[in-house]
């Protein structure tokens, strides 16, 4: 049974509510931080804790925190960034529907020990309903004296606002996020500067996932120490996992870093295996933006070791066999998935989402959706592999922000590990009329088909 | 600080970009720009075009960058040694980023009113393809006036946004900027609002394709045909620095003196650039010099050229020999007739 952190009072009657959320020990991490502990204090845990951010890139929060500049005597934000789009994730809605005073303690005290004053939690226009509770649990915590003036007496002001995204995946690049709080187009901008010294307002600026906030509070309440003694190696402490795909239990999971993934996959207490018994095809394991693992590496390492919810075990020496912990969007595939199909929906969502900014991502992920479609559709030609192949490795690394390569990882991973499917398309476009053609027949069955035309 | 640029050692002062340094090198070295440009703050890293290996970021951190990186706003470090036209990896960048550009749009440089002055048609002479590779259909637009002075042609749109940041940094009341996302981006005004302010025909200048044209000059001929003048007036909004570029005694068009890399020395306004087409408003200071190698420069070079030697005797005289081969003499019928005639008739006298 894994510990429980971030959801430990979720089943409590009433959470949601100030009353019982104070009642279940909430906010002691804040009154504990502005009491017995320096900002400085609370920095040095989050560090000692080697939290990593939990919004995709796995970037080590505490050292984050300290990269920004106190020296400038500007405003100091926080921004909590709650715009949750990336497929296949769905863990934070979960925690802000469920428990949103988790989040605003882990602003407060997060805020506290930036030095920060005003901060904002930007969360996508589609999480219309949990920014109403957000509000809603805001309200409560000022009527509280949780913000505002002077907090608990300790001399910290912090005025804490929700603010609505107008439904942009780019928007989630913390960069881009600055320019959409500002009411400008939600554009990346060019890094350095980086926000810890030109963020919002051009004030220094951290961005943190909702996740990553909502750790921060255990932190501070049991110990930097203690945190990073769940987990293994650098990947320390539990990390939210929203599991869907052909699993039998669909669903957001609490996990410690380091669980085996055929533990997750088969255990009762997570997945509970694949549904109805169908053999296992492939997994996404961190959103649609990484790259897809083929059976064969799912449960075992290319080194033949175990593999493991971490983020190191997951990346495992590069994409040639391994992928990335990400955003924790675990998507689970059986043999009737068709890969192609899937790879042209994911590319077909980055091409919507580009910016449009940087000429890789704006043309390049409109030409691979439209080779992804053709293929699909029966229309493929044999050069298109090589095609798609050439046209993601010329958006990767060549744009402003990751969206590029995004969108550039799956259709390579989709071609590494698949291109026999994709060969099946282009030969058999009869074959693949059928909306469904994997269903009856799973390509394991057919794929004695290239083999005799190629002999 | 010491910046070495393809092997080029430069000093140049903290806050200087590699493009700077590098145009500061001149020739070969200077990575081509789409977007940036260095009279309208916050341009540039757009269109990628300017990617460059920094293959020792400095003496301090000699690690190389693992990206590429984009000259035009990343600043030189004591110490950096950048590849640009050296570097294998950056030739690629540029050349897949020229495909990109010319992925949607469309090659009509024969009807374009840019052409010459073109800078895309100047990336694909050098980094296109001659074959290409995108077999869809071509995005498009829907033609839209935005005023009597400027035209524009969205589909031929880089979305590079020089054009914005004139609106945002030049003018009043701006009323145009970018609409929609990815490769439906478009420049567009408020609801098709007219563009009417006294200094927005610099978006026509600073447009590096045919997306922005002049509609007092289009059509009336090409730029290779006008001869530019330096010219200048008393004007009480701006410099009053220009070309002017005749056809005869004719001002076909005015538009802002711009330097070797297409790029004004100062805006200029409405008045200057669309009213007076009269050579009596102007003062001719002398003609125009052009050192960037372009259409627009076709038998305009001042550089010394060498002497062309042709093999008249070889080339021309005996033909190739290819064709040699194939053709016989011997073996043509001499008496050959055609409709009851003698072919060699008349040569047999």
């Amino acid at each position: 049974m894994g510990r429980k952190i971030l959801l430990d009072k979720i089943n409590v009657p009433g959470i949601r509510t100030y009353e019982v959320y104070r009642k279940e020990g909430g906010y002691a991490s804040v009154e504990k931080a502005l009491k017995k502990m320096t900002p400085d204090e609370v920095v040095e845990e989050v560090k000692t804790s080697g939290l990593r951010g939990r919004g995709g890139a796995g970037f080590p929060c505490g050292m984050k925190w300290s990269f920004i500049d106190k020296k400038s005597g500007k405003p100091r934000h926080l921004v909590c960034n709650a715009d949750e789009s990336e497929p296949g994730t769905f863990k934070d809605r979960y925690l802000m529907e469920f428990i949103p005073h988790l989040l605003i303690e882990g602003m407060i005290t997060s805020s506290y020990a930036l030095g920060a004053n005003l901060s904002y939690i930007y969360i996508r226009g589609e999480y219309m309903w949990i920014y109403k509770i957000l509000e809603n649990a805001i309200a409560e915590a000022k009527a509280a004296g949780w913000l505002g003036k002077n907090i608990l007496g300790s001399g910290y002001d912090l005025e804490l606002y929700v603010q609505i995204g107008g439904g942009a995946y780019i928007c989630g690049e913390e960069t881009a996020l600055i320019e959409s709080l500002e009411g400008k187009r939600g554009n990346p901008r060019i890094k350095p500067p980086f926000p810890a010294v030109m963020g919002l307002w051009q004030n220094p600026t951290v961005v943190n996932n909702v996740e990553t906030i909502a750790a921060v509070p255990w932190i501070v309440n049991n110990s930097g120490a203690d945190y990073a003694g769940i987990g293994i190696g650098r990947s320390t402490g539990t990390k939210l996992i929203s599991a869907s795909g052909n699993i039998k239990n669909q669903g957001v999971y609490e996990i410690d870093l380091g669980l085996s993934v055929y533990e997750f996959i088969n255990s009762d207490e997570y997945c509970g295996g694949m549904q109805t018994d169908r053999p296992l095809k492939a997994l996404v394991p961190g959103g649609s933006s990484v790259p897809v693992l083929p059976a064969h590496l799912i449960y075992k390492t290319a080194a033949g070791e175990d593999r493991l919810m971490t983020y190191e075990s997951l990346a495992d020496g590069g994409f040639a066999s391994g992928s990335m912990l990400g955003s924790g969007g675990f998507i689970v595939y059986d043999d009737r998935a068709c890969i192609v199909r899937n790879t042209w929906n994911f590319s077909r969502f980055y091409h919507h989402e580009s910016c449009g900014q940087c000429t890789p991502c704006r043309e390049g992920t409109g030409w691979m959706e439209k080779v992804l479609w053709r293929i699909e559709n029966g229309q493929g030609r044999e050069e298109d592999i090589e095609l798609l192949w050439s046209i993601q490795a010329k958006i990767e690394g060549n744009t402003i922000c990751p969206l590029g390569d995004a969108a550039a990882w799956p259709v390579a991973a989709a071609i590494r590990h698949f291109k026999d499917e994709f060969e099946y398309h282009i030969r058999f476009p009869e074959k693949i009329k059928n909306r469904n053609h994997f269903v009856a027949e799973p390509f394991e069955k057919v794929k004695h088909l290239i083999t005799k035309q190629t002999v | 600080m010491k910046v070495t640029i393809d092997g080029h050692e430069i000093e140049v002062a903290p806050g200087t970009t590699i493009l700077q340094a590098a145009r500061m090198i001149g020739g070969e070295v200077v990575p081509p720009a789409m977007c940036y440009y260095s009279k309208l703050k916050g341009t540039g890293g757009k269109c990628r075009c300017c990617l460059v290996d920094v293959t020792k970021g400095s003496e301090a951190d000699p690690r190389p960058m693992p990206k590429l990186m984009a000259s035009c706003v990343t600043g030189c470090q004591d110490g950096m040694v950048v590849a640009s036209k050296a570097s294998e990896r950056v030739k690629e960048a540029r050349n897949a980023v020229t495909e990109f550009l010319l992925i949607n749009h469309p090659l009509d440089c024969p009807v374009c009113d840019q052409a010459g002055e073109c800078d895309l048609q100047n990336l694909s002479f050098e980094h296109g393809k001659l074959q290409q590779r995108f077999i869809e259909d071509k995005r498009t637009f829907e033609p839209e006036d935005i005023g009597d002075k400027i035209q524009l042609h969205m589909n031929r749109c880089i979305v590079c946004q020089r054009c914005v940041e004139v609106a945002d940094q030049l003018t009043d009341g701006r009323v145009h900027g970018v609409l929609n996302r990815g490769d439906h981006s478009q420049i567009s005004t408020c609801v098709s609002a007219a563009i009417d302010n006294e200094f927005s025909g610099n978006m026509i200048d600073v447009c590096p394709v045919g997306a922005l044209t002049d509609k007092t000059f289009r059509f009336k001929s090409r730029v290779w045909f006008n001869k530019p003048f330096d010219a200048h007036r008393d004007c009480d909004k701006c410099c009053g620095k220009t070309t002017v570029w005749m056809f005869g005694n004719e001002i076909q068009r005015v538009t802002a003196r711009k330097d070797e890399f297409h790029e004004v020395e100062e805006f200029i306004c409405n008045t200057c650039r669309f009213d007076k087409k009269d050579v009596a408003d102007w003062v001719i200071e002398g003609p125009r010099k052009f050192e960037k190698d372009s259409v627009i420069n076709q038998n305009k070079y001042f550089g010394k050229t060498d002497k062309v030697v042709i093999d008249t005797e070889k080339g021309i005289l005996q033909g190739r020999d290819i064709d040699r081969k194939k053709i016989s003499m011997a073996e043509i019928d001499y008496n050959e007739k055609i409709d009851g005639n003698p072919v060699n008739s008349k040569k047999n006298g």
